[in-house]
């Protein structure tokens, strides 16, 4: 007897967004499937995953990720540069941490230079992140929202405290934009909602569901964006309905498995090896949960998740 | 698949005689349904009701146990797609492969890897599973000879035979005869030869098939020689496929009650790059394989798999905790900050991740609270004044401290007064509500 292939076909899709402009422009979500089920529907574009660049140089990352960009980490536009040309980059994420208070504390007019330096000198879609201080955040992604206009850039992230004048600024500009809430499918749901009723236009968001690495809470993360694909798929939740994306290396270039030497725990094994599968793992898992848009830091753990895609599509 | 009170009733007698203990058939179906009563307590039921009531109770995927031993590796068992809806049973196992075509010196160094490979992680001993031996040299003898070597230097590991050729195979499994090994490699040309070999060294058959609808008839075929232990491969090698075929062979098995797909999967990774050999593990982690064999077995690759393999088998209802006690962070002096938070994993790792951020050396004392996140416990009467203070007295950290000053989570700014009652001669510092501002309150002391 035959084996019967026991085939799902669901009544939601999600839905595709476009980032950047002209032929570099690229494409996340459009499936009507779960993540790499191309045996039961339509998966038309891979996962994208974005370079990690910022404002300001990375003195606290581990060496590991560190070392790669030394000679261009000093100033964000050599950087994105390299990113662009020497590393073949599909997008970059700008991350404004220097914005911080705690850290730098630029203020948003040195955002705006750096992010408009940043637009002139590559072609390829950017993604522009806050420092993750809500208050701060509003006059930095506005400014730089303003300054992007038209580039069909993603701006994030939004959250809860502060979505609204960001989400204004991302709409007036016509760029896509983050909405995170903390590792839960009804907060994640409900700032959608709450998005698209300003008039956002809901095929325009990508979700975050906050991101955790390889053994600090990922399997959080993991179903959360599991049920959030579900929803979308099963339920037809248009709510649910937008790209995930899994903010890897800021997660993972914390943690004690990816900084602390083999000298300390030779049972751990190589450190650089080591940190580098710590990001890739992460953002493998993630992408088979449902993850469509990556931010990542290491070129090595980059090229093996592509090299990984390309066994999956 | 399970059959309703109702469906089991129909198979019974309907005499309502009470010999099994029940007051009537119908009384007694209900309690087959919910697993409480065997159906052997029924003395008139037919030969083949009980066939299909076997038959339909026994779980959708056979639970299998290869190797001998503490070290055996349970399979199978599973009821769910998606770990959120139940826990994941068996963890996959890791097997790295071992050729036949190596020396004796290779073959032992790759099996005191093996026995080497355990770590302890969050209080799970984790571990490279099993060794699978391959016959590329598609020679008997060559077969044999390493099997002698595997048999001597791992002899606790769970062992994997890989050939497609019975004379080869049946020497070098009668070597693991009393430790329940797997013989992998039955196909459509050799299976009667491989099942005789399986069953007279009570080996786990492993069938190799070119597809799943081979994969299906081949396993019905096998049933019918006698062989009721299999492990499945149905061929897929690239990654795309294996998603494919794990996901449609766990389908049918949980959801269409498909019997001849209803055994545990094992997955061929092997790759050359090590890294990616890693990330192809991951994708079988998360989906479904019961066995993964890998070319190499590096110790940094090892943490990555075994913690990945831990998380996703989680059970998702009960919240990961930590270890009660007083951590530190960095190299903690006398005058170094203590803080105090909950058990809960996550509010663990955030909480440890910001200090560790900060840079600044600090002791923090984390509270068993069942789990539960500050606020939760809080609100739950965990994480009280009168419990902190005991649980900080207990602790001895006094003694470790040059300035007895606890920092409390900024949720709980309430306790406070309370808590510096209850812990005479303690100032209680309110610190930050949450952990991302951590190192800005650590910088502005």
């Amino acid at each position: 007897m035959a084996f019967t292939e026991p085939k799902e076909t669901y009544s939601g899709k999600v839905y595709p967004v476009t980032i950047g402009t002209g032929d570099k422009a690229v494409t996340c979500g459009g499936e009507n499937v779960l993540p790499f089920h191309s045996f039961e529907g339509i998966t038309p574009s891979r996962p994208v995953i974005a370079i990690e660049i910022q404002d300001v140089p990375p003195a606290d990352w581990p060496d590991t990720v560190r070392k790669p960009y030394d000679a261009v980490s000093g100033d964000p536009v050599s950087w994105a540069t390299f990113c662009q040309d020497e590393l073949k980059a599909k997008a970059l994420a700008l991350r404004l941490v220097g914005t911080h208070p705690d850290r730098e504390n630029r203020s948003p007019a040195d955002a705006v230079k750096t992010v408009k330096d940043v637009l002139a000198a590559v072609q390829v879609p950017l993604i522009i992140l806050g420092s993750n201080h809500a208050e701060k955040d509003t006059s930095v992604l506005v400014a730089v929202a303003e300054a992007a206009k038209d580039k069909n850039c993603i701006i994030g992230k939004a959250q809860e405290a502060n979505y609204k004048t960001i989400a204004a600024a991302s709409m007036a500009n016509n760029h896509k934009l983050i909405a995170m809430s903390e590792l839960d499918i009804n907060l994640s749901k409900q700032l959608n909602i709450l998005i698209t009723q300003m008039g956002f236009d809901k095929e325009k968001i990508i979700t975050d569901p906050m991101c955790s690495a390889l053994g600090y809470g990922i399997e959080y993360t993991y179903s959360v964006m599991e049920r959030i694909r579900l929803a979308a798929l099963t339920q037809n939740d248009v709510t649910m309905q937008q790209p995930l994306l899994g903010d890897v290396g800021m997660y993972v270039w914390k943690i004690k498995e990816a900084s602390a030497p083999e000298a300390d725990l030779p049972q751990w094994g190589a450190l650089e090896e080591r940190g580098i599968a710590w990001e890739a793992e992460t953002a493998a898992a993630l992408m088979i949960a449902g993850a469509g848009l990556l931010i990542m830091r290491h070129p090595r753990a980059i090229k093996e998740v592509e090299n990984l895609i390309d066994e999956l599509v | 698949m399970a059959l309703s009170g109702v469906e089991i009733f129909k198979l019974l007698p309907k005499t309502n005689c009470k010999k099994c203990g029940s007051p009537t058939c119908l009384a007694f179906a209900m309690k087959l349904a919910q697993r409480q009563a065997s159906i052997d307590a029924c003395p008139d039921v037919s030969e083949e009701a009980k066939k299909i009531l076997g038959e339909a109770s026994a779980p959708p995927i056979r639970p299998i146990t290869f190797g001998a031993g503490e070290k055996a590796v349970k399979m199978g068992e599973e009821t769910v797609l998606f770990r959120h809806d139940k826990k994941f049973v068996n963890p996959s196992a890791f097997a790295v492969e071992i050729k036949d075509t190596l020396s004796e010196d290779e073959i032992a160094k790759i099996c005191q890897q093996v026995i080497d490979s355990e770590i302890d992680r969050v209080g799970q001993k984790l571990r490279i599973d099993a060794i699978m031996l391959s016959n590329v040299s598609g020679d008997a003898g060559k077969l044999e000879a390493a099997a002698k070597v595997i048999a001597a230097k791992a002899a606790v590991v769970p062992v994997i035979i890989s050939t497609t050729n019975p004379q080869a195979a049946e020497a070098a499994v009668k070597l693991f005869a009393d430790k329940r090994p797997i013989l992998y490699g039955a196909n459509t040309s050799n299976a009667d030869a491989m099942a005789a070999i399986a069953k007279a060294n009570k080996a786990v058959l492993g069938v190799a098939a070119n597809g799943l609808d081979e994969l299906s008839g081949l396993t019905e075929k096998i049933k019918g020689l006698g062989v009721a232990d299999m492990v499945l491969d149905s061929g897929a090698r690239k990654a795309k496929e294996i998603i494919a075929h794990n996901t449609l062979i766990r389908r049918a098995a949980i959801k269409k009650g498909d019997k001849t797909v209803g055994y545990p999967v094992i997955n061929f990774m092997q790759r050359q790059d090590s890294l990616l050999e890693g990330l192809l593990a991951s994708v079988g982690v998360a989906k479904y394989a019961s066995i993964i064999v890998m070319s190499s077995i590096e110790k940094w690759k090892n943490l990555a798999l075994f913690t990945l393999r831990q998380n996703i088998y989680t059970d998702p209802q009960v919240p990961m905790q930590v270890e009660q006690k007083i951590y530190h962070i960095g190299e903690p002096k006398p005058e170094s900050p203590l803080f105090i938070t909950t058990n809960f994993s996550l509010t663990y790792f955030i909480v440890s991740g910001e200090i560790e951020n900060s840079k600044v050396a600090s002791r923090l004392a984390v509270m068993d609270c069942e789990g539960l996140s500050v606020l939760t416990a809080w609100a739950a009467g965990k994480f009280t004044a009168s419990k902190i203070a005991q649980f900080i007295q207990e602790s001895g950290v006094e003694k470790d401290v040059a300035n007895k000053e606890l920092i409390l989570p900024g949720y709980v700014a309430i306790l406070s007064g309370a808590l510096e009652e209850k812990l005479p001669g303690w100032k209680i510092t309110v610190g930050p509500r949450e952990a991302n501002t951590i190192p800005a309150f650590l910088k502005t002391r």
